[in-house]
């Protein structure tokens, strides 16, 4: 039996990295997927963003574990995209339990050199798509009446600030804030929301050229060695694994009276002194 | 949990029981400590010998091997000995759980100095010493660790009547974060639960209904004013269950959480 038997999960982000994981995590105990992907790049990024081809292979990779699957292209940014695909999503698999608010980009640059355009993007998608996402699915949510589990991905970056990174930062930060409304708007609904804060996770994110240009460095090896000093466990980043874990973990019942929660799956960043 | 070896204060009912039950039940052997003895100042009962014997009979049914000993956290040398003990029957110790605690109640400046004592003895000290107990053992392995302290709603928030538990509560966080820079190096992982009001006799019980004037109904419209979701308490498998994510390898990367199980508690503003 598994502990997600008979749920209906939705993931933002899904194409690839923390999301497709998520994604295959819960499936793997009993879940079934609605996939949502922009598949599309974004300028500001420093690097391609997932393309249909990897939504397709999430897609694969769920039915392989002989789990049902609605995938769908959506950008967190066209709500009524999204709302399209959650209906969709609904309409074939029956219903929806749980949200993974995934979906997100990571760019670079001292705050006063930010363009608005850096600026804003960054703020449509880590913040107004997360947003946009709950708009989606709490209105579906209240109406089933049988409760829910809704995790945002913030991050560390949403408890602290990193330098060179500060719309990223006020997103995440913005994002931990939403989260802890919404746990006293919805709670008549017995709806639960909960955030994880990952520290650095080994994704197509952090691992591309434009990322290490911002620390001086030009390969894996040597940017693994500055970020171990982020952490007091000695390991430079987490796998997508450990944070579908403790996504796992807020969807589940096993956290039934868990809400309002910032569940930091962080090596130690945030209680690292020096 | 499997090959995992736990170790548990106050495993004789209530939280310490739900934990040594739920980790057994996905494999891991126990060493299961507990007073089994009243302490003057605490207007509740307290785990008693049957209760232990009821513990470790609850872990047998399941398959899995327990060391049940009588240990005082106020006492190093009685929890060295239950530790010596688990490890020459199991070999190796991987998690602790210092779960211990007490309470009583009463405002502040009209805490008696015994009542402040025991409460930062048990709740504070004997965290303390548990750690201690444990780590010289589990840092010589060489294998990692996971340490669960037993915090509070109460060591993030100030509630009234209860200053001593609170100080204790928040304490035991200050130390578990120090801890963390502490032990990294190691691999050993420390992290808090922070519960709500859990369904234990350390609050069903009547000197707890009278401090919040009246009934257990009283009581139960009191907490469930207090969470955001409409229940008045969680019961010891919701937080046995945040103790299994914490204790085992899903949360391998997880250290310095306080992981509130909370029903929404800290998150709320106002009542009602």
């Amino acid at each position: 039996m598994g502990r997600m038997d008979g749920k209906v999960v939705l993931v933002t982000g899904a194409a690839r990295g923390q999301g497709r994981s998520h994604a295959l995590r819960l499936a793997e105990e009993g879940a079934d997927v609605i996939a949502v992907d922009a598949c599309t790049d974004v300028a500001s990024a420093p690097y391609p963003m997932a393309t249909e081809a990897d939504l397709a292979e999430t897609a694969k990779l769920i039915e392989n574990l002989d789990r049902r699957v609605v995938a769908r292209r959506a950008d967190v940014r066209d709500f009524d995209g999204l709302r399209a695909a959650v209906a969709d999503g609904v309409a074939e698999l029956g219903h929806l339990d749980v949200v993974c608010a995934n979906a997100g980009i990571l760019s670079f640059g001292p705050a006063w050199e930010l363009t608005d355009e850096q600026w804003q993007e960054m703020i449509d998608i880590n913040l107004t798509g997360v947003w946009h996402t709950l708009k989606a699915t709490v209105p579906v949510l209240i109406d089933q009446g049988t409760g829910g589990s809704i995790i945002l991905t913030s991050s560390v970056a949403g408890l602290k600030g990193f330098g060179y990174i500060s719309a990223y930062s006020a997103a995440k930060h913005g994002v931990v804030g939403l989260m802890r409304t919404l746990v006293n708007e919805i709670r008549p609904h017995h709806i639960r929301v909960n955030c994880v804060n990952p520290t650095t996770v080994d994704t197509d994110m952090i691992q591309n050229q434009g990322a290490y240009g911002y620390f001086q460095v030009d390969n894996r090896e040597d940017f693994g060695t500055i970020f171990q000093t982020f952490h007091t466990l000695p390991i430079p980043w987490i796998e997508t694994r450990d944070v579908s874990s403790a996504v796992l973990y807020l969807a589940s019942d096993d956290s039934r009276y868990v809400t309002g929660l910032t569940l930091a799956v962080d090596a130690g960043f945030l209680n690292k002194v020096g | 949990m499997d090959g995992k070896v736990v170790m548990i204060t106050g495993a004789a009912r209530g939280q310490g029981r739900a934990h040594a039950l739920r980790l057994a039940e996905e494999g891991a052997d126990i060493i299961a400590v507990d007073i089994c003895d009243h302490i003057d100042t605490v207007p509740m009962t307290m785990g008693t010998a049957d209760d232990l014997a009821e513990t470790v009979k609850l872990v047998e049914n399941l398959d899995r091997r327990i060391v049940a000993r009588t240990a005082d956290v106020r006492d190093s040398a009685q929890l060295e000995a239950a530790l010596s003990d688990g490890l020459s029957e199991f070999g190796h110790i991987d998690v602790l759980c210092a779960n211990a605690g007490i309470a009583s109640m009463n405002l502040t400046w009209e805490l008696t100095e015994e009542q402040w004592r025991d409460v930062i003895d048990v709740n504070l000290t004997g965290v303390w010493r548990s750690i201690k107990a444990v780590l010289p053992a589990m840092i010589e392995q060489g294998t990692g660790g996971s340490i669960v302290i037993t915090s509070s709603m109460a060591g993030v928030l100030g509630l009234g009547g209860i200053a001593h538990y609170t100080a204790s509560k928040h304490a035991v966080i200050g130390l578990m974060r120090s801890l963390v820079n502490e032990v990294s190096v190691h691999r050993i992982r420390v992290n808090t639960v922070n519960p709500t009001t859990v369904d234990t006799d350390m609050i069903q019980n009547d000197a707890f209904y009278q401090f919040a004037g009246g009934t257990k109904e009283t009581l139960a419209g009191l907490f469930t004013a207090l969470n955001a979701i409409p229940v008045p308490w969680v019961e010891p498998v919701d937080v046995a269950n945040a103790v299994l994510f914490l204790a085992s390898d899903e949360s391998r990367y997880v250290t310095g959480l306080t992981l509130w199980v909370d029903a929404g508690l800290g998150t709320k503003v106002g009542m009602g």
